[in-house]
């Protein structure tokens, strides 16, 4: 009877059926599109995160840097001195390069490392040291120029030194990049990652894939060694035996890597052995960020919580710290879901309920008679009560499967069009403005080395249709129909037969 | 059957209290055909509503046999509906979206019937009032008398002990409406039930054994 009784209520009532079931199914498809692109935009967040801070990094430690004192700030600089380089037909061509953190980044104790691994919880910790290398290059008009006067020249009344060839004289410059005494000169900067040559299962590493030649390994400890970013060397011609100039020192490329885990490039230009790195730079004993692994994921928390009170001057961030700092596309489409996706289906979703209340509850009002009447032959006030409430919950996964059925095709839709966004990770402490991986860093402007320290990566968004989510659909189908049959069969319930019959009667 | 002692109800109409039922005593012996008549507002439908378990009196009590139905809870009284009174109204009451057999069907529920047997006892009411061959049918495909015929299918289907009517006949024309108390007539004899029928039609009224009158709250016997 039940099922009988409802199948002929819901027929019988299709405009109501119809009106609900759509504004249901409205619902439903779109907290299934936002939930999907959700975990679409969330996945893609990981990877541009994975890209700067590895697979598999749960927490990074960095030390908070403090603002330079006013005064004590000082940009690059390059002394060259007057013997400096190569001199030819005037000018003085000099190319000098050297290693640093930068003005506005700041290092921790490599002992830290050490602190980290003995943690509980902690599966593996790697150390780096994130450098810039800043290359002058160019040409300088040759200020020790001299010229010869010949002897007895017109004006040559005193003998000079210099023999009989006749007299060298110095003069002011006339040479340089334009043979007029102007200069000309190039600021070259690229990114430089030390790390442990021995290899960890966490940190920038784990999310590259070896193209050419060899990775570093822990025989590569104090040797100029470097391997490269595969996208860097072919935009500067290089490969695997070639040369690159760092920190004044000729470091063989031995191996050329690219990112495993987005489109981009990998997080650096160049990686170098740890060690190497921070003599080079004058860091030593010091790394820049600390890579950590927990044993699993509910452990983060715990594990964040006990490096921070080891560590107190540290900056302690887990993945979902990290997330917020991607920006570009990717950011902006995560803030439009967070801010309108999120609100948006829980306002269609909360409409959708009230329509079902309000119908379920006027059709109870139009129903009294009926209802009057199943009382009066012995139908209980639970029965009733059921029979509302199953018409209802009916209704609403009719509206969910419809909900699926919509949501499926957008999520298809969107997987189809496969939007590009494109997601900046910031692993300064400062925040960055844009920037992208191999932007110049200043020399008297733009920004200062170690500024360069957001990395771009392009992602295609994939919106996954996952169980939870299908089941998280038929949930809500369910529940907006048990609210919407509870307030109708509360109603119900509470018509007095009496009355219900005497008010139409 | 029915023991009535001393039954009041009064009803608040905006300020003003109404005196639908003013202490009335009856008693209805099992098995009696019963007619209730009087003015339009003198209490009949209140009084077939008490006698039905369908509302509570302000004062006195009402037996069912050896029950006081007056002080049972919402949940033992519509027990007793379910089991031991069938209702017949003036529009018929059946549910639009069901068929003749469903809507017959609907008083066996809660009754712990497998399908098949409520569905062989659901004809048989149907058959036992002539309307076998609808069973199919929705309440708009069947005519008026067609309709309370049904509605006294779904009355009897459950074998009551008593069958209330209230203005069965009232939206009927004479010819449906002799067919339809010969129907009602014919189940009280053959089923021996107690039948109480309200109606305004002095010619329904005299074919029951006994006719009360009631006016402005008080029940008479009529002559």
């Amino acid at each position: 009877m039940f099922f009988s009784y409802l199948r002929r209520e819901l027929s019988g009532r299709k405009k109501q059926t119809i009106i609900v079931a759509t504004g249901m199914a409205l619902a439903i498809a779109l907290v299934i599109i936002v939930n999907s692109v959700a975990l679409g935009v969330k996945s893609a967040q990981a990877k541009v995160l994975e890209s700067v801070y590895g697979v598999g990094t749960d927490i990074t430690v960095t030390l908070t840097p403090t603002p330079p004192k006013a005064g004590a700030l000082r940009g690059q600089h390059f002394d060259i001195g007057a013997a400096a380089g190569t001199r030819a037909a005037g000018s003085q061509k000099v190319s000098t390069s050297r290693l640093t953190t930068g003005p506005f980044s700041s290092t921790l104790p490599s002992s830290n490392l050490a602190t980290i691994q003995s943690t509980v919880g902690v599966k593996a910790a790697a150390a780096t040291l994130k450098l810039e290398n800043i290359t002058f290059s160019g040409e300088l008009p040759d200020q020790n120029r001299t010229i010869t006067i010949p002897q007895g020249a017109p004006g040559m009344h005193r003998r000079m030194p210099g023999g009989d060839g006749g007299t060298q004289v110095k003069v002011g410059p006339d040479g340089g990049a334009d043979g007029a005494g102007g200069s000309a000169f190039d600021i070259k900067s690229l990114s430089v990652l030390g790390v442990d040559p021995a290899g960890a299962i966490v940190g920038p590493l784990s999310s590259v894939t070896l193209t050419d030649g060899k990775a570093l390994s822990a025989e590569d400890a104090g040797k100029y060694n470097a391997v490269v970013d595969a996208t860097y060397a072919t935009n500067n011609s290089l490969s695997v035996g070639k040369t690159i100039d760092l920190g004044g020192k000729t470091f063989t490329v031995i191996g050329l890597v690219t990112n495993s885990t987005s489109d981009s490039s990998s997080a650096s230009d160049v990686y170098i052995p740890l060690d190497v790195a921070q003599t080079l730079s004058g860091n030593a004993k010091k790394v820049s960020t600390i890579y950590v692994q927990a044993k699993d994921s509910t452990q983060i928390a715990s594990v964040q919580k006990s490096i921070q009170t080891a560590l107190e001057t540290t900056t302690v961030k887990t993945q979902a710290d990290l997330a917020s700092s991607v920006s570009g596309s990717l950011g902006t489409a995560a803030t439009l879901l967070e801010n309108l996706g999120l609100w948006l289906s829980v306002a269609v979703l909360i409409a959708a309920f009230l329509i079902a209340i309000l119908f379920t509850t006027s059709g109870v009002t139009r129903r009294t008679r009926e209802f009057g009447t199943l009382k009066a032959i012995g139908w209980s006030n639970g029965r009733i009560t059921g029979q509302v409430a199953g018409e209802s919950v009916v209704q609403g996964l009719i509206g969910g499967l419809f909900g699926i059925v919509l949501g499926v095709v957008g999520v298809i839709i969107i997987n189809v069009i496969h939007p590009v966004l494109s997601g900046t990770a910031s692993t300064s402490n400062f925040p960055v403005p844009g920037g992208g991986h191999g932007a110049p860093a200043g020399f008297g402007g733009g920004l200062p080395p170690g500024m360069k320290a957001a990395t771009a990566t392009t992602v295609t968004l994939d919106a996954p249709l996952t169980f939870t989510i299908i089941a998280l659909a038929v949930g809500l189908a369910i529940v907006g129909g048990v609210l919407a049959g509870a307030f109708g069969g509360w109603r119900a319930s509470r018509l007095s037969p009496a009355e219900a019959l005497r008010s139409v009667n | 059957m029915y023991k009535i002692e001393n039954l009041t109800k009064t009803y608040k109409q905006g300020r003003r209290t109404v005196r639908a039922l003013d202490n009335v005593s009856v008693d209805i012996p099992s098995g009696q055909m019963v007619a209730i008549q009087g003015p339009t507002g003198g209490g009949k439908s209140t009084f077939l509503q008490m006698l039905g378990a369908l509302d509570r009196p302000t004062e006195g009590f009402i037996s069912i046999g050896d029950q006081v139905i007056t002080e049972l809870p919402d949940r033992k009284l519509s027990g007793i509906r379910s089991e031991k009174i069938g209702f017949v109204f003036q529009t018929f009451n059946l549910i639009p979206t069901l068929n003749a057999l469903e809507n017959v069907e609907t008083a066996l529920e809660g009754q712990g019937l497998s399908r098949e047997v409520r569905r062989e006892r659901s004809l048989e009411a149907l058959a036992s009032v002539g309307l076998a061959d609808r069973a199919d049918h929705r309440p708009s495909e069947l005519s008026g008398g067609q309709q309370q015929r049904v509605a006294i299918a779904r009355a009897i289907v459950k074998n009551p002990e008593v069958l209330l009517a209230d203005e069965p006949t009232g939206n009927l024309d004479e010819e449906m409406r002799d067919e339809i108390m010969d129907v009602l007539e014919g189940l009280w004899r053959s089923k021996k039930l107690t039948l109480v029928i309200v109606t305004h039609d002095s010619g329904v009224a005299k074919r029951a054994q006994r006719r009360l009158n009631i006016k402005s709250g008080k029940v008479a016997e009529a002559a």
